[in-house]
């Protein structure tokens, strides 16, 4: 029988039940559906990251040189600016286009949900980061900057070391980004243990959706812990507490824990969404259904676990003993092998699959390749006694911009290739769609490749200045960073051609290999989807 | 292709109606994004410039949302076929998960708590390794301490008798029950309020009075927004709109205040009573 005629409407027939679709305002400031509040993700998104994107090309053209004067030499400024760029990347375009952007699309069209739990609740995520925005945008602008790094150690983010308004700007703006993404998280897993249609039992529900449950549990338990460390460091600047001050007995220590208790879930929640779209671009373009599905779902689970286990990893030489040493080195190599059960599954998934090389595969077989060097690199730092020697160099700086720059941005690009047409009705450009891929590949890894040699060195980060002897890996990163900016302007190229194309594409426009829910609805979709609920046999 | 390489799932209609909420499009959730965000950068103002003026613009601001907002929602609830009880089920899980994030909250200032604690040669400059530091006097645990826990613990017991109140249909002992609750909580707060001003140690005064009136009082501010939330049922009630199959929002401020009891428990016993100075006051 057809399956999708059933539910499927049309636009212009479906409103809110007294009417049609809402007017302009009304549709994108106050709105409650998932798709939109999924493009108004996306598109913030975007423009995050070009924001972002643009502070890591002013930074590579500081390092691109030694002795190199530009208006961000100072080293206030280029902390500030670090700061930004970290604060910009994660909570403004990783986090909005993984959630928020593609969770909010296809969460609820994957189980077969008319929309999300709570759409208010939602729309209150979403308009909380463009002010949460401002004030990391206070934060970098307003002199003297806040120049701490996205960890924001205490005592250098203390008043002493850190006077006035700037730091104050950005502790509120992750307060803000904070409540956005916990609201997100509730309404996530609400959606995804209520609202699931007739017959979708949790070992039925497609991989995306796991990796967003698994997310948004990390989100939930670990974003309230840096909302209390926040709070304490701003009572600490503001109203004469002394959590981390030494001065009045605080420890600055116990800001490292309480932060890193957040931070390693944190980039987790980073990358499994990507591992969720990876998941289904690596089995619909392989014509093949994902290797080991159960395994698959267990490795996220596990990996979510052990996320809440390993967080002194990031303090090897912050003073901690070495039994403590011992332990989360331990832990953290155990994550090695739910990580490995994901890789080897990928594989095992396009092991004798009939494989289309179409941009969004192109980008998920990237996703592999470059997410498991960082992942190598990781066992490396793992351990506690190599992690003397290579804590705060360039190592670490190859190392998660491996797993992240390259692999959850990666992640990205593979879901914005093989959900557009789903999201606007409009195919990308598939030559234009590859170029992006191939020059990005290549920008990326000169990029972030050389960085491996330069931490070896003993090259330490968050500098702005070298000695000489580092100025040939420096020179080649600079280089591979404006490659990587080009090819950005590549994909805004490709946005321009999609947006322009009159070429509308068909339901499942990737064929048989793509069988999850969303394909067996209209593109785009009509605004309500499954006012009528489909059944999962 | 064979259907051995597609073993993916077959969808077809269930011929289901949704039954979920689909709701209207909001003028509060963007209202609220701002108001919240002016109420930051009033704290920012306070802290910084002694400025108070942002900061209660943007208090009243997110007030007068989450007033629009909840009023929205009872209006809703009151619509047939909008709050259905998979609807409801779903308003259940989201008080869960929030209670669930709240006790993170709490978790990283009980973290700050043990981190000194435990190990008190984490206090910089101490001279000695104690908990709580030399100097530090605390008040008698089974002073004014164990007089609130004590009224929690009773306004624990009448929130239930309420709840029971309620399923037995018990207008009048619901209204009572929910009334003593509030009350209770109101003596609470009084009672902190006296605790704290009679305080033997200053608010700057190192670490041990950051620990302890950031837990304390961030459990106090709870038990505030707890007492409000009952105090919304308590006119509810009074209203006749709780019925025993459907009494979500006496479920989720019973939930909440159970919550902050819990906390409060824990409180006692680390804060208060084990960690404890060899002398006490009072």
């Amino acid at each position: 029988m057809s399956t999708s005629a059933a539910y499927q409407g049309h636009a212009e027939h479906v409103g809110y039940g007294h009417g049609h679709v809402p007017g302009f305002f009304r549709r994108w400031f106050c709105s409650t559906n998932h798709k939109d509040i999924g493009t108004l993700y996306l598109t913030f998104s975007v423009f995050g990251g070009f924001v972002a994107g643009t502070l890591s090309l002013l930074m590579r053209w500081q390092l691109i040189v030694p002795d190199h004067h530009t208006f961000i030499a100072n080293g206030q400024t280029w902390n500030s600016v670090i700061t930004a760029h970290g604060l910009l990347m994660i909570f403004f375009t990783v986090m909005p286009g993984l959630i928020g952007g593609f969770g909010n699309w296809f969460v609820p069209l994957m189980i077969g949900a008319p929309d999300m739990a709570f759409p208010r609740l939602n729309n209150i995520s979403f308009w909380l980061l463009p002010f949460a925005f401002c004030l990391i945008m206070l934060g970098l602008f307003v002199p003297p900057g806040a120049g701490v790094g996205w960890t924001l150690y205490p005592p250098l983010s203390e008043a002493t070391y850190q006077p006035g308004l700037p730091m104050d700007f950005t502790l509120f703006a992750l307060h803000l980004a904070g409540i956005s993404s916990l609201l997100g998280a509730i309404n996530f897993i609400t959606t995804i243990f209520n609202m699931r249609a007739p017959g979708m039992t949790l070992h039925k529900m497609p991989l995306f959706v796991w990796s967003i449950l698994v997310t948004a549990f990390l989100l939930l338990l670990s974003i309230p812990v840096l909302a209390g460390a926040i709070t304490m460091l701003i009572t600490d600047r503001l109203f004469g507490t002394a959590f981390f001050n030494p001065v009045g007995g605080g420890d600055p220590v116990l800001w490292q824990h309480l932060f890193w208790f957040f931070g390693h879930p944190e980039v987790y929640i980073m990358i499994l969404p990507a591992f969720g779209i990876v998941s289904h671009v690596i089995s619909t373009f392989s014509r093949k259904p994902i290797f080991g599905y159960i395994g698959m779902v267990y490795a996220m689970v596990a990996i979510g676990v052990i996320a809440f286990a390993v967080w002194a990893h990031h303090m090897f030489i912050s003073g901690i003993s070495v039994d403590t040493r011992a332990y989360f080195m331990a832990a953290t190599l155990v994550i090695a092998v739910p990580t490995g059960v994901k890789v080897f599954s990928w594989i095992a998934t396009m092991w004798g699959g009939s494989i289309e090389m179409k941009t969004p595969m192109l980008f998920a077989v990237g996703f592999i390749f470059l997410f498991v060097i960082g992942g190598v690199t990781g066992v490396v730092l793992a351990n506690a006694s190599i992690d003397q020697v290579l804590h705060n160099t360039y190592y670490v700086v190859a190392h998660f911009h491996y797993v992240l720059s390259l692999g959850s941005v990666f992640g990205l690009f593979a879901g914005f290739y093989y959900w557009i047409g789903k999201m606007s009705g409009r195919q990308y450009p598939e030559f234009w769609g590859k170029l992006h891929f191939w020059v990005m590949f290549v920008g990326v890894n000169l990029t972030f490749f050389p960085m491996h040699f330069l931490g070896l060195a003993g090259m330490p980060r968050r500098y702005p200045d070298y000695p000489d002897a580092f100025a040939g890996w420096n020179f080649v990163a600079s280089c591979g960073a404006f490659i990587s900016g080009a090819s950005l302007i590549i994909f805004l190229y490709v946005v321009y051609r999609i947006f322009t194309s009159h070429e509308a594409v068909a339901d499942n426009y990737w064929g048989e290999g793509a069988t999850t829910l969303e394909w067996a609805v209209s593109s785009p979709p009509p605004f309500h989807t499954f006012e009528e609920l489909p059944r999962v046999s | 292709m064979s259907s051995e390489t597609h073993e993916g799932p077959l969808y077809t209609s269930s011929g289901l109606k949704q039954p979920y909420h689909l709701v209207d499009p909001s003028p509060w959730p963007i209202v609220g994004a701002l108001f919240g965000a002016l109420t930051l950068v009033g704290i920012i103002m306070v802290g910084n410039f002694d400025n108070y003026t942002l900061l209660i613009i943007g208090v009243l601001g997110v007030l007068f949302v989450m007033l629009m907002w909840w009023r929205d929602v009872l209006r809703e609830s009151r619509v047939p076929a909008m709050h259905t009880p998979i609807v409801r089920l779903g308003l259940r899980y989201g008080m869960l998960f929030f209670i669930t994030s709240e006790v993170m909250f709490f978790v990283a200032f009980f973290w700050a708590f043990f981190n000194f604690a435990l190990f008190p040669e984490h206090v910089s400059f101490a001279t000695i390794a104690q908990w709580p530091p030399v100097g530090i006097h605390t008040d008698d645990p089974f002073s004014v301490p164990f007089l609130l826990t004590m009224i929690l613990l009773l306004s624990g017991t009448t929130v239930t008798w309420a709840h029971h109140c309620l399923l037995e249909k018990d207008q009048k002992g619901l209204v009572s029950g929910l009334g003593l609750t509030v009350f209770l909580g109101i003596c609470f707060t009084l009672g902190q309020l006296y605790e704290y001003t009679h305080s033997p140690f200053p608010f700057h005064g190192g670490i041990y009075p950051s620990v302890f009136f950031l837990a304390t009082g961030f459990h106090g501010f709870h038990v505030i927004v707890g007492t409000c939330f009952l105090a919304v049922c308590f006119f509810r009630a009074r209203a006749g709109q709780f019925s025993p199959e459907r009494h979500f929002g006496f479920e989720a401020a019973a939930w909440y205040w159970h919550f902050v009891d819990v906390v409060w428990l824990f409180l006692f016993t680390c804060v208060y009573l084990w960690g404890a100075s060899a002398v006490t006051v009072g």
